[in-house]
């Protein structure tokens, strides 16, 4: 691994640094309003946060602390949740591919794969910043994560993230992590059908599945590119000979 | 809230997590799959922007945060420090709020 001193010497990954930073902070605040929604549940300050510990995905945890908060079965909640974390998976596939080493090593970075440290990663250029852009964002969102999950669950009511606008901190910062990804005419064509498909369905299907369809986006990536030889993927930036 | 809730709902996330994480990794697959694959950030993250800006749950809603992300995109394609776009997203966002706009 590599020191913090020298991850901020990196002119290449301070970048990187300050914009994990940054979304830790605002992930920080939905984290005590988790804590302090989960008590108001009915989970004990030790439940709230081996939850934050162990799911640590942030929209299954409120998803499932709001159904029960409305009264609903545990049941419903954890098929709720358990849909949402899902989408997890699907960038798992992505990530799987990008993190080596041990198999203990692995699985922790399956534990941090999540919204943030995935977009975060894919929007760098070259591998070693795609690394250890997850890693950073990942660690960074788990400590605050975890963190604030204490901090609204031993304090109770604190602020509204809302009336801050952090809600729309998230869209925000993901539209600056998928910028890279629209260079090709094939990024642009996933991620507008992705959108469309994402929205056309949030009205029909149950909350965290329009994600998962969203993915099959990425089908537009089957033909061969016209002209092949030579073509810049997608994502990597790599040649494809 | 039960205990076996919380390790359920711990056990499945992990899950997959985990099971994506090793199903792929290391193996050799068809170009095709390769290039699918590489537009999974393209199509997912794309998706995560719209639902994060135009949904509250199940339903459809253009509110204050239309303004924030929109904002975003301004300064995003402007080549603005990260940090400055999600603060700026947020600020507009929540000055809409105060304004009246939910």
């Amino acid at each position: 691994m590599i020191a913090p001193r020298a991850l901020w010497r990196d002119p290449d990954l301070r970048p990187v640094v300050v914009a994990s930073l940054t979304l830790s902070l605002a992930v920080g605040a939905f984290g005590v309003s988790f804590g302090v929604g989960a008590v108001a549940a009915g989970a004990s300050v030790a439940q709230t946060c081996v939850m934050s510990l162990l799911v640590f995905t942030g929209a299954s945890q409120l998803s499932a602390v709001s159904v029960i908060a409305a009264g609903g079965s545990a049941a419903s909640a954890l098929g709720g949740a358990l849909v949402l974390a899902a989408r997890n998976g699907v960038y798992a596939l992505t990530m799987g591919r990008r993190i080596e080493g041990s198999v203990a090593r692995r699985l922790v970075a399956a534990q941090l794969t999540i919204d943030e440290s995935t977009a975060m990663s894919v929007a760098q250029d070259d591998p070693r910043r795609q690394r250890l852009a997850f890693w950073i964002t990942g660690a960074a969102v788990y400590v605050c994560w975890n963190l604030a999950t204490l901090l609204g669950a031993l304090l109770g009511g604190a602020i509204d993230p809302v009336t801050f606008g952090l809600d729309a901190a998230f869209p925000a910062a993901y539209v600056a992590m998928v910028w890279p990804q629209l260079r090709t005419s094939r990024g642009r064509l996933a991620a507008g059908l992705g959108a469309v498909v994402c929205l056309a369905l949030v009205p029909v299907l149950p909350v965290g599945v329009p994600i998962l369809c969203a993915a099959l986006a990425v089908l537009v990536g089957v033909p061969a590119d016209p002209g092949t030889t030579g073509r810049t993927d997608a994502v990597t930036g790599e040649v494809d000979g | 809230m039960s205990w076996s809730l919380v390790l359920l709902l711990a056990a499945g996330a992990f899950g997959a997590k985990a099971i994506g994480f090793f199903l792929l990794a290391g193996r050799d697959l068809p170009p095709a799959v390769e290039r699918c694959l590489a537009l999974i950030p393209a199509a997912v993250v794309a998706a995560l922007v719209v639902k994060d800006t135009f949904s509250s749950g199940r339903d459809l809603v253009v509110d204050a945060r239309v303004l924030g992300v929109g904002v975003a995109v301004v300064l995003v394609a402007r080549r603005v420090p990260f940090v400055v776009v999600v603060v700026a997203a947020a600020a507009v966002t929540a000055l809409a709020r105060q304004a009246g706009w939910t």
